[in-house]
């Protein structure tokens, strides 16, 4: 069995923060709406690595429960985002976040 | 070992997010996510969480990013992108500024906090279970109403994209009229046009 005890969580904790850090950033910096959508993946899955690693430490299995209704939700995001994502595209191949407006009415 | 382990997939996980805010084309930040997903998967396991770890990859890897490609080849943007024009000015300093300060605050949470909250009682690891066994335990006793919601908000989801991507034929007319520059013009649709008016005159010749 693979056990993880010899590190500390506080490493999980931080490689979580630093992965939520850089996806909010990239979330600011970048403008093409596929890429900031890959960035809002790139927070959840921080998310979800900080609450993995709470369940055990804490022996708890609910927060693998909570994984798991993220990754449901995340899914369920990701198919909406990207049917309005495909018909802000449809009227301007390169349209940025600037152009949603584009959709309007 | 689990060091070595840990390291490992560390470097997988912020490569992949470098390579996903930092790619040019779409097709390799998509391919850059799927580095990342697959490094977090690698530390579910070191976890313990051997069913989410799977899930991971089957969900995430398997479905959302081949989502992202089927998107980014459907509307051929897999154009490299100009980083360099800014029409916001300063948009990206300000937002580099922005995540150093959310990502020292966040550290010095980690770092300076202590996990407070003692061991749980109600939902403790069965001893000698498997994980897939306990989670699907707690779904379906403790988490069963959200569970039920979720497949709600999946019907919602399918509802929804079905309604926004559907191009409606009296909108479609309305914009041709308009403005014929903001419809998407496929090629693949004018090749098929040529195609079909040669074989009429050869029909008719």
């Amino acid at each position: 069995m693979i056990v993880a005890s010899q590190i500390a969580p506080q490493w999980y904790l931080g490689l979580g923060a630093v992965l939520f850090t850089i996806g909010a950033t990239g979330l600011l910096i970048r403008r093409n709406p596929l890429i900031m959508f890959m960035c809002v993946e790139l927070m959840l899955n921080a998310v979800n690595l900080t609450f993995v690693s709470f369940a055990h430490k804490l022996k708890d299995v609910g927060g693998q429960v909570n994984v798991f209704f993220v990754l449901i939700v995340a899914a369920a995001e990701v198919v909406v985002g990207l049917a309005i994502i495909v018909s802000l595209l449809r009227r301007r191949p390169e349209a940025t976040a600037d152009d949603i407006t584009l959709l309007k009415g | 070992m689990q060091a070595f382990v840990f390291t490992f997939s560390a470097l997988l996980v912020l490569g992949g997010a470098f390579g996903v805010i930092l790619g040019k084309n779409p097709v390799r930040c998509a391919l850059s996510l799927v580095l990342t997903l697959f490094g977090v998967a690698i530390l579910f396991i070191s976890l313990e969480a051997n069913f989410l770890a799977a899930v991971q990859v089957i969900v995430y890897a398997g479905a959302i990013v081949v989502l992202f490609l089927f998107v980014i080849m459907l509307l051929g943007v897999d154009k490299a992108e100009d980083l360099r024009t800014d029409p916001l000015v300063g948009q990206r300093w300000a937002g580099i500024a922005i995540g150093v300060l959310l990502g020292a605050g966040l550290l010095f949470v980690v770092l300076k906090g202590t996990i407070t909250g003692a061991s749980s009682q109600g939902a403790a690891v069965i001893k000698g279970g498997s994980d897939v066994n306990q989670i699907s335990r707690l779904l379906f006793t403790t988490y069963l109403y959200p569970f039920e919601i979720t497949s709600v908000l999946l019907i919602i989801g399918v509802v929804g994209a079905v309604l926004l991507a559907r191009r409606r034929a009296d909108q479609d007319i309305e914009i041709d009229a308009d403005e014929p520059v903001d419809t998407f013009d496929d090629p693949a649709d004018a090749e098929l046009e040529e195609l079909h008016e040669a074989a009429e005159k050869e029909v008719a010749s």
